[in-house]
């Protein structure tokens, strides 16, 4: 890794608590050629070179913005959708009874991959799922992504990422050079324009919550409150998942990972026992139950304090551009 | 080490294909017709073949029904790599026992996972 390598990974966790892997140098490169020749820079050394100086806040946020719009693709990372068919959704149908229906939310859904991967693998399912039914809310913070999602048309080159054959042929149809979700199953999610530093209302409550790769464009406390957010919309015994570098450790008690899966995050406590026990403090002291929640909202004692994954000079603020920028998958 | 047959009539096709696959680890053999390739597999049954569709003296999907037919015919995982994009013809190439199916161009990254989901790469591992 060379310096101006290490030093502007550095820099973009400092700005943005994006991690980038050490093997992803080609990537930043590519990435960042359109800004060198935008503010004629030579190279990468020229460009942390800038950056260092801090002055530069225009430079700054192109950077940030460019290397957090990430790719997307049918069954991103295959892993995630791999335990919601093997064991999420077996898991959940053994607790829920016939007619009941089971409640997934694609928290951002960007241009829909993720939802339209989610509603294939439930398609497969039906025999499993019997009478139980399925809704996906999908939302994502930007309209315009959204709408592509809505309509669900893709190139040649999107559609042969992740997707093997039988399923493109199952579930789409060839509109010239494009291929669309059929409409019946565009029509089986529901989309809806949702941003997550908003209040949650109206939303009901979630089986299963897909979140990838939004939090790391928040501080430690904002990810910690988004992920309270989260919680009081998910059953008990509900199912988070979040992408590969994101963790719940040292930011939030709402979840803890699932001993024999660690990508999956189960939700800890009762939500309604936790919001009674926020609300009178001075109730129930000696409760065992309410001791049981307190131990359960606050770190354990000896346990490491949160560690500010964005501990910025210059601290990230969810502005509407960085979040634009926040593509999500 | 496995096998990979690289068939198509374009040469710069065949080293792009074969550049990749070695990259994976496999050894690669090329042919740049269905007639070759036939040949090849008599000779030594590849464990994937990386097929196109429009070639002179027998094309991919008259060797493709041809090879099914061979002993041990059935072993190695065949992946169109071709031009032809419509619905039916990807149909038809499954159909004749095509195990995946990719529209050019392609990079590395949309072989890599077809192969993935044949099952002769392993799949990627973590979490």
């Amino acid at each position: 890794m060379t310096a101006a390598f290490r030093d502007f990974c550095s820099f973009l966790h400092a700005n943005s608590g994006l991690v980038i892997d050490g093997e992803k140098k080609y990537l930043v490169e590519s990435k960042m050629r359109p800004i060198l020749s935008e503010y004629k820079l030579a190279d990468l050394n020229a460009l942390v070179a800038e950056l260092k100086r801090g002055t530069n806040t225009k430079l700054i946020d192109a950077v940030v913005q460019t290397m957090t719009i990430n790719e997307t693709f049918f069954f991103r990372d295959r892993q995630p959708f791999d335990k919601f068919k093997d064991v999420i959704v077996p898991d959940l149908v053994k607790k829920r009874t016939p007619g009941k229906t089971l409640r997934i939310w694609s928290a951002a859904c960007s241009s829909g991959q993720e939802p339209y991967s989610l509603l294939i693998l439930l398609d497969q399912m039906r025999s499993l799922l019997g009478t139980r039914k399925f809704e996906i809310v999908a939302t994502d913070l930007s309209n315009s992504v959204l709408d592509k999602a809505k309509e669900g048309k893709y190139s040649q080159f999107e559609v042969q990422r992740g997707l093997s054959t039988p399923l493109l042929l199952k579930y789409f149809q060839q509109i010239g050079d494009r291929w669309q979700v059929k409409a019946e199953y565009r029509s089986q999610i529901n989309f809806k324009q949702f941003n997550l530093l908003n209040p949650l209302m109206g939303m009901g409550r979630f089986d299963i919550v897909f979140c990838r790769n939004v939090l790391i464009y928040f501080d430690a406390k904002t990810k910690g409150e988004i992920l309270r957010k989260i919680r009081s919309v998910m059953a008990d015994d509900g199912y988070l998942l979040l992408g590969a570098s994101e963790t719940v450790v040292g930011i939030s008690s709402d979840f803890l990972p699932d001993g024999d899966h660690k990508l999956l995050l189960r939700c800890q406590g009762q939500a309604g026992t936790r919001e009674r026990a926020t609300e009178s403090p001075a109730l129930g002291r000696s409760s065992v139950v309410d001791n049981m929640v307190k131990h359960l909202r606050e770190p354990r004692p000896g346990a490491p304090a949160a560690r500010p994954l964005a501990s910025a000079k210059r601290p990230l603020q969810p502005s509407a551009s960085a979040l634009a920028a926040a593509r999500l998958k | 080490m496995a096998l990979a047959l690289v068939v198509d009539d374009s040469r710069v096709v065949r080293k792009f294909s074969r550049r990749i696959v070695e990259g994976f680890g496999f050894k690669v053999e090329e042919a740049e017709n269905g007639e070759q390739a036939l040949e090849k597999c008599r000779d030594q049954m590849p464990d994937v073949i990386l097929l196109d569709w429009n070639m002179p003296i027998m094309d991919g999907i008259s060797f493709l029904k041809k090879v099914r037919k061979e002993p041990d015919g059935a072993h190695p995982r065949i992946v169109f790599c071709t031009t032809e994009n419509t619905f039916d013809a990807i149909g038809a190439a499954i159909n004749a026992g095509a195990d995946e199916y990719i529209m050019k161009p392609f990079d590395e990254t949309i072989l890599k996972g077809k192969l993935e989901d044949v099952g002769v790469l392993d799949l990627p591992v973590g979490a």
